[in-house]
């Protein structure tokens, strides 16, 4: 399923001396297509975390619509919206991001647990971890695992529901050399079965793996 | 697999057991002081209500010393055993009044020690063919006629249907136990008038009594009246105050108005307790619960970013107010019946009061309406930070994690 974006802009009331308008994002056209891994590298502070937040549904823009398929997110109540998110995309946060309350394999399976509809596919979470080679630590709880490891679990709970587009924002950030490959690779795998991925990253490494090249600069984006 | 939310809210609580705790303690002070306030003041009214039920009578004629010497107060009101006496004459001359409805006379004896009771206690005689005030509360619990040598007790006294007990060498027998009024009356031990004289005159007989020259059979205690219809207490109060000698005629209402009046102070005073509690009890747990959920900005913003609707984290939220402010009041409630049920004796020493527990329909009652309200304002609370919660930005808490 493709993502597409028409005319999008983010602006942000900044209250510097009186107020004034800031505009995060430039009004931009944007597709993300299947089976790409899409790389947007930038500045810190040029606007990719808006833009992907845009995309992913969390960030209602200022003007401009998102398309996914046939239906224009945010034309969608919040209930809906956050379903079809829930069903369609897989999100790695930037920062750390477990819940607390839960071990790492119930951390993995919320997505699908969240509105309990249908079996959870545990063997499909099990899977994942042992793919991102943290199998050993699915009892264990999020205050136990390294920083690496838990980002290791969020790319698992990103890709649990097998969704149609993933997000990344800066997934390999305080990650080391090692880990930065994995999780990498990891994104690539997921593109290479057809997935829309899209990655926020400052890393150079990552640019090996992509399919596709944005650069954004002043909130205005443009294909490298 | 089942719905993970309501076990969500179930493990966020266990994860942070310091601060459900002590949520939990917020919302059992919320029920406690509800369910133990309304039964302290529900039993204090009763109390009330059930003195004035047995007292039962307009006016009480008493010895005019008696009277002063605030005698009649602390046997009546206080419980404590004492005795008086005026001419039996006073009965007759009374009862030719005007305005005299019902008329019987009372007599008083305190018991020296024995069998039943570490304590003296006070025996109330009566006349069984007058009595209007003592004999329909005996007939709840005993359907004939008191015979000679046979003593009804107070609830509270430590002897038994079918007992035998010795006042003064003079042996009575239990015929019967009163139901419980709460009041000074369930110490005493009831005679009718036979045996009452009888054992004044064994008291005297064994030099136990400071009335020495007395006939028992030429004295009563005090006289009651209930006024007839078409005159006024005040009336009849007067004209005997006016008119007959040596005795001093008491409105019954005037005698537990003090009584009243301090169950008034005591109600305003649970009634203001209450309100603080509640008052602090609501402001901490709002401000606990903003800040439980504060703290967990990036886990609610990382649930929206799994695909959970601002209705989902309202309901999660919101579970855990229910399920904290649920078992708090619950255990508030428990404590409360734990605390105030076991000690009504206590409680009555304590406050000077007549105080009298409610049944236990009601006390089950009062108990469900302090739940409802407990788990309501406790869920309310819960509610407050939810509403705040999944009314958040998503983005905006994603870029602060950082
Ligand atoms: N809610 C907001 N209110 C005001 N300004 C905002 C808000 N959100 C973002 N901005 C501004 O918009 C610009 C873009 O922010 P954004 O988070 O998208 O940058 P970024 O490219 O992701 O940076 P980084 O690489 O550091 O994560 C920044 O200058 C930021 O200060
Ligand atoms: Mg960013």
């Amino acid at each position: 399923m493709v993502l597409k974006a028409e005319g999008v802009s983010k602006q942000f009331l900044r209250e510097t001396k009186g107020t004034n308008i800031f505009m995060a994002v430039k009004e931009t056209d944007f597709e993300l297509p299947e089976g790409m891994l899409t790389v947007l590298t930038g500045r810190s502070g040029s606007g990719k975390s808006t833009f992907l937040n845009i995309l992913s549904g969390l960030l209602e823009p200022t003007a401009g619509k998102v398309l996914i398929g046939d239906k224009e997110l945010y034309q969608l109540d919040d209930t809906e919206r956050s379903r079809l998110r829930n069903r369609l995309f897989g999100f790695i946060p930037q920062g750390q991001s477990a819940i607390h309350s839960l071990n790492v394999l119930e951390n993995v399976l919320l997505p699908l647990t969240l509105y309990g509809e249908g079996e959870a596919d545990q063997e499909y979470a099990y899977e994942l971890l042992e793919l991102m080679g943290i199998a050993e630590l699915a009892g264990s709880m999020p205050s136990e695992l390294s920083g690496g490891e838990l980002r290791r679990m969020a790319i698992a709970r990103a890709l649990v529901g097998k969704p149609e587009v993933v997000f990344a924002d800066e997934p390999t950030g305080d990650l080391d050399d090692e880990n930065t490959e994995i999780v990498l690779k990891l994104l690539k795998q997921t593109a290479e079965r057809g997935t829309a991925v899209l990655l926020v990253t400052h890393e150079n490494d990552a640019l090996a793996y992509a399919d596709a090249i944005y650069r954004m600069s002043g909130g205005v984006l443009e294909k490298v | 697999m089942k719905k993970i939310t309501k076990s969500l809210s179930y493990r966020n609580l266990v994860k942070r057991p310091a601060r459900s705790i002590a949520l939990m303690l917020l919302a059992a002070f919320l029920s406690f002081s509800v369910f133990g306030g309304t039964i302290i003041v529900g039993s204090l009214r009763s109390g009330l209500s059930s003195l004035q039920d047995r007292l039962g009578a307009d006016i009480m004629v008493v010895p005019y010393e008696a009277a002063t010497k605030s005698d009649l107060e602390n046997i009546v009101l206080q419980g404590n055993t004492g005795y008086f006496y005026m001419d039996s004459s006073y009965l007759k001359k009374l009862a030719a009044m005007e305005g005299i409805g019902q008329i019987s006379a009372q007599f008083y004896l305190a018991s020296a020690s024995s069998g039943c009771c570490s304590i003296p206690v006070q025996i109330i005689g009566f006349d069984p063919e007058t009595d209007f005030t003592i004999s329909p509360w005996i007939k709840k619990s005993y359907n004939r006629p008191l015979q000679d040598m046979e003593i009804v007790v107070g609830n509270s006294l430590n002897a038994f249907v079918g007992d035998t007990l010795t006042f003064y060498g003079t042996d009575v027998h239990v015929a019967a136990k009163l139901d419980r009024t709460g009041t000074s009356l369930d110490t005493a031990v009831y005679t009718n008038e036979n045996t009452i004289k009888t054992l004044i005159q064994a008291s005297l007989d064994k030099k136990l009594n400071n009335f020495g020259d007395i006939n028992p059979d030429k004295v009563i205690s005090c006289v009651l009246i209930n006024v007839a219809e078409g005159y006024t207490i005040e009336d009849v109060l007067n004209d005997i105050n006016l008119h007959v000698r040596k005795v001093e005629a008491v409105q019954t209402k005037n005698m537990i108005s003090g009584i009243s009046g301090s169950l008034k102070g005591i109600s305003d005073v649970i009634g203001i307790l209450t309100a603080a509690i509640w008052i602090l009890s609501l402001v901490i747990m709002i401000i606990a619960f903003r800040m439980s959920v504060n703290e967990r900005k990036k886990e609610f913003a990382v649930l929206r970013v799994i695909g959970a609707s601002g209705k989902k984290l309202f309901h999660i939220v919101l579970t855990e107010g229910i399920l904290v402010s649920l078992s708090g009041s619950l255990i508030g409630i428990v404590v409360g019946a734990l605390v105030i049920l076991p000690f009504g004796n206590f409680i009555e020493a304590q406050l000077g009061l007549p105080f009298l527990l409610p049944g236990g329909l009601k006390v089950a009652g009062l108990a469900c309406i302090s739940l409802v309200a407990s788990v309501t304002a406790g869920s309310f609370t819960g509610a407050l930070a939810s509403y705040k919660i999944s009314r958040m930005d998503t983005g905006l808490i994603l870029r602060e994690g950082n």
